[in-house]
């Protein structure tokens, strides 16, 4: 009746997950309790949970980043303070079946449920504004992509009580990862969540594609959009040609471990090395996924607060595509440590070694662009300065690894995750926290608290060093990584430091969360009035703060790069238009009914109980047909009604 | 000779801060290396490890020649042209230059370049396949990665080995490696390469110790629950002591047959060493090509 689920799945003998999902059950269920006693329920279903409006989406998406940012950061510190007191003799806290399923999921959460959500919830948020266009190409199957990645999200957090999540590492090598050698339900709570998430991110690639290449303003041609549209073009390329490979790939595992296929296992001719290399082929990509849109981040702030048009427009256009194209032939640098032959791994390591240069040209074009430019050092700001000297630092020691013969003594080392929680922190959470920073005020019509954002930049920007300049000092004194104990306590001294930098880190996140509070209690006085509250150059900065559900009562005519700022110049701003009726959207519960029966479908599968799964497929092909035979999906706002609302947003 | 470059910046870090951003920088980062003893990939005790530590070193000094102006630039221009500096030129324009975008184009392409040709030799160079041009010839040794141990085999001396890698100094060592079990990565960080050992496979690797000692060996790629102790000493000793040592060995303990590989390939946590005074000579064939027990199971996972 229940498959494998039995009270034994319930980690009764382990306190530490148990308590702290009692912790998160208890906020959970606070949070319900409060909104059920204000009455908010209505409001919340009616505006958030089944809003097809890309901005409501685009802020789910970065507020699910924020919450799962926190359990990520937890596994990050129980980590730290495991390798910091697991010395010579002693083991630590943390046993090595309960460390291992802490490092797995920290990788995990933090690549595909912090990361992800925070650039696919900017682009959701920004790119259809910066188009000047009213919503994405398909706004209802926007709700069902992010409701996935939500199930996806739910599903890890679920093994923490019900069974347990893999111990493999986040990037489940087989044939560790196979039947033979993890036999619970870990691996399988990896690869449903991942799976079902991974469809929804797919869904968000094709329709962001879809919207910048079939939706623009009139007069935005490709070579006026600003260049976070052309990021995330490039990144949602890459989602649409990566990402059905880790679906194919984990799919193959799938089979190995629910119907006895030989894949990627040791015997009877299955090949890990296939694995490997098909995981890397998604997983390098991925690193543009998430890099490039933080990139367009950059290039944006940079540009409004300096004043200035971002220098070598073209440049960056190109280098970016540059970028997008190479980063597909680069995926074997992951494992130059395999054995392939001298001439490979010297290809693929400067094929890695090449993606250098348009990165390299990027950081030249900012500092062209704040070069005889007017800075205003606002939070964003700092972020941005911070990711350029973070991030050349990275990319230094990411070319050192690209260097065969140098990656077979510093691979898989300290030096390695030092590497790419660089790349990573400095470059993706950084760009994520600028573009927070920057369009908080465009998403609800505040600005936030910059005292508080500046001492949250300082405290991520100095734990971050505190915690990874050890981390390569002990990848060059021979550290591997994912070690549950440490038997040279010479070690010890720099991994105290590492573990104060993670302590720092989380005084960064705790300013953050205070920021938020603050600069929510006192709104009301520092309200963003104008729509423009940076002196912004592009069309997001056209409309008002927050902007209505259509985004533009009148579409905007784009005459140039960086169209706002060209209207400000001309005096065409803000001139009443004559006002039109609007067809929007109507809100759906698809994505959330859709969300319901994924987890359904992955819970039964993971627990194999089959009834269920057919219940949950049964339930979403019904959800998938009744919406497609519905017919009244679009209203009409009528021309006066438009015009009065504007009139209201303006008086 | 790397090793005591290294400590000498290491040693005078002073003289060497005041003269440029460069040099401070370098100093800074040897002193932090060198507040901590100096073991690892910063103490190499063969000619890859060298030659790695060497490359490492060379390209970080090519590539700093670049990062470290670009770092002060960020700042510089950042600080200078703050809307508040009235001393400072500001402009709306410039938004492109030709000039300077070739130059930008330029500065990471010839430094890539120059890098890349450093790659190519040095991949060849230091193919872990390739033997190393020595007189002597080479000591073979077959390394298997189990469960969570390490098992050396000597085919020519028809000894084995477990957690403890003894070798010849100055003699090349040409190892064959597979795993009967999940995915390890056989790494000694002072005598250079790490390299995959990999279920039904053989990979090849080839290194030397310079001197005699005793190098820590481990297992760089995550295999379970036992991974943390799936540690073993290399121990590099005289050409002598080596002959000394097998002869030991052949004389003392018990037979590697059948029965008792299936025992020791059963998971087992921080194994002491020992060793074997025979071993059937195919044993690690046999290995890779799955035909011995136990299957590929890990019991309760």
């Amino acid at each position: 009746m229940l498959g494998k689920l039995s009270w034994a799945a319930i980690p009764f003998n382990e306190p530490l997950p148990l308590l702290s999902a009692a912790v998160v059950g208890i906020v959970a269920l606070a949070v319900l309790a409060i909104i059920t006693k204000k009455g908010w329920w209505p409001y919340l279903w009616n505006e958030w949970l089944t809003s097809v409006d890309h901005k409501r989406i685009g802020v789910m998406y970065f507020l699910l980043g924020l919450v799962m940012l926190l359990r990520g950061f937890s596994d990050a510190i129980m980590m730290r303070s495991q390798q910091a007191v697991a010395v010579g003799d002693a083991q630590g806290y943390l046993p090595p079946d309960h460390y291992n399923q802490i490092f797995s999921a920290h990788g995990t959460i933090m690549i595909f449920f912090v990361a992800m959500p925070f650039v696919v919830g900017l682009m959701n948020f920004v790119v259809p504004l910066q188009l000047g266009v009213r919503d994405v190409a398909f706004p209802v199957l926007n709700s069902v992509s992010f409701w996935l990645t939500a199930s996806g999200a739910l599903l890890i957090n679920a093994s923490l009580v019900i069974g347990n999540f893999a111990r493999t590492g986040w990037m489940g090598y087989p044939p560790l990862s196979e039947l033979g050698f993890s036999p619970d339900v870990g691996v399988d709570y990896y690869l449903w969540s991942l799976q079902i998430s991974g469809v929804g991110t797919l869904l968000a690639g094709i329709n962001m594609v879809t919207t910048i290449l079939k939706l623009r303003a009139p007069g935005m041609t490709y070579f006026r959009m600003p260049v976070f549209c052309w990021t995330a073009l490039a990144a949602n390329m890459l989602i649409i040609s990566a990402f059905p490979v880790l679906t194919a790939t984990f799919a193959m595992l799938l089979l190995d471990r629910y119907l006895g296929m030989h894949f990627f296992t040791n015997e009877a001719g299955g090949n890990q090395m296939m694995y490997v290399n098909l995981f890397w082929a998604w997983g390098h990509p991925e690193v543009y996924i998430l890099i490039l849109p933080a990139f367009g981040v950059f290039s944006e702030v940079i540009a409004t607060f300096s004043g200035k048009a971002l220098f070598g427009y073209r440049s960056m256009v190109l280098a970016t595509l540059a970028i997008c194209v190479l980063s597909f032939m680069v995926w074997l640098h992951h494992f130059f440590t395999m054995g392939a032959g001298a001439n490979v791994n010297a290809f693929f390591g400067i094929m890695s070694m090449i993606i250098a240069v348009p990165t390299g040209v990027k950081v030249f074009n900012w500092l062209f662009t704040l070069f005889h430019g007017s800075v205003r050092f606002t939070a964003s700001v700092l972020w941005s300065i911070g990711f350029i000297v973070t991030f050349v630092i990275g990319g230094m020691t990411g070319v050192l690894l690209a260097i065969p013969p140098v990656d077979f003594v510093l691979h898989n080392s300290a030096f390695l995750v030092a590497h790419f929680h660089n790349v990573i922190i400095g470059g993706v959470v950084f760009g994520a926290m600028a573009g927070y920073n920057y369009w908080f005020p465009k998403a609800f019509g505040f600005t936030l608290d910059e005292r508080l954002g500046k001492a949250s930049f300082w405290c991520w920007l100095i734990g971050f060093y505190l915690a990874f300049t050890p981390l390569y000092v002990l990848g060059l004194m021979g550290m591997t990584r994912r070690l549950q104990h440490i038997s040279d306590t010479s070690w010890q001294p720099l991994l105290l430091v590492a573990e104060l930098g993670a302590v720092v880190i989380m005084l960064g996140i705790l300013f953050q969360i205070a920021q938020l509070y603050v600069s929510i209690r006192t709104r009301d006085s520092r309200r963003d009035l104008t729509g423009d509250p940076w002196n912004g150059r592009t069309l997001e900065w056209a409309t008002t703060s927050p902007p209505p559900a259509y985004n533009f009562a009148v579409m905007p005519e784009v005459e140039a790069i960086d169209a706002f700022w060209e209207m400000k110049r001309t005096g065409t701003a803000g001139i009443p238009p004559t006002y039109e009726a609007i067809e929007m959207p109507r809100n759906s519960p698809t994505g959330f009914v859709t969300a319901f029966f994924a987890v359904m479908i992955g819970f039964a599968l993971i627990w194999q109980i089959w009834w269920m799964a057919e219940v949950g497929v049964l339930g979403a092909a019904v959800t998938a047909l009744v919406f497609g035979w519905s017919e009244n999906r679009e209203f009409e706002i009528p021309a006066d009604e438009v015009a009065r609302r504007e009139r209201a947003q303006l008086a | 000779m790397q090793q005591r470059r290294f400590s000498g910046s290491a040693l005078h870090p002073t003289a060497a801060s005041r003269r440029s951003g460069l040099r401070r920088l370098s100093a800074c980062a040897a002193l932090l290396l060198a507040s901590c003893h100096q073991t690892g990939v910063l103490d190499p005790q063969g000619p890859i490890a060298s030659q790695e530590l060497l490359l490492l070193i060379n390209t970080t000094e090519i590539m700093l020649v670049v990062v470290v102006p670009v770092i002060l630039m960020a700042l510089g221009f950042a600080w200078w042209y703050r809307s508040s500096n009235a001393r400072a030129y500001h402009t709306t324009g410039l938004s492109y230059e030709g000039s300077i975008e070739f130059v930008v184009w330029s500065i990471p392409a010839l430094v890539v370049i120059l890098l890349a040709g450093v790659t190519w030799i040095g991949a060849h160079q230091l193919d872990p396949r390739a033997p190393i041009p020595v007189g002597a010839k080479p000591l073979r040794v077959d390394v298997v990665a189990l469960d969570w141990k390490w098992l050396f085999i000597y085919p020519d001396q028809g000894i084995a080995a477990v957690n403890q890698l003894v070798i010849p100094a100055g003699t090349p060592v040409n190892f064959r490696l597979t795993s009967a079990t999940v995915m390890n990565s056989f790494f000694v960080p002072q005598l250079g390469s790490q390299i995959y050992t990999m279920g039904g496979m053989t990979t090849h690797l080839n290194l030397l110790a310079d001197r005699p000692g005793d190098y820590p060996g481990f297992s760089a790629n995550f295999s379970g629950d036992g991974f943390s102790d799936m540690r073993f000493t290399a121990k590099a000793v005289a050409a002598g002591d080596f002959d000394g040592w097998v002869a030991k060995v052949r004389g003392a303990g018990s037979a590697l047959d059948d029965p008792g590989y299936a025992e020791l390939a059963k998971p087992s946590h921080a194994v002491p060493p020992a060793t074997y005074r025979s071993v059937d000579p195919k044993l690690f064939d046999h290995i890779v090509e799955q035909t011995t027990q136990p299957a590929a199971q890990r019991a309760g996972g």
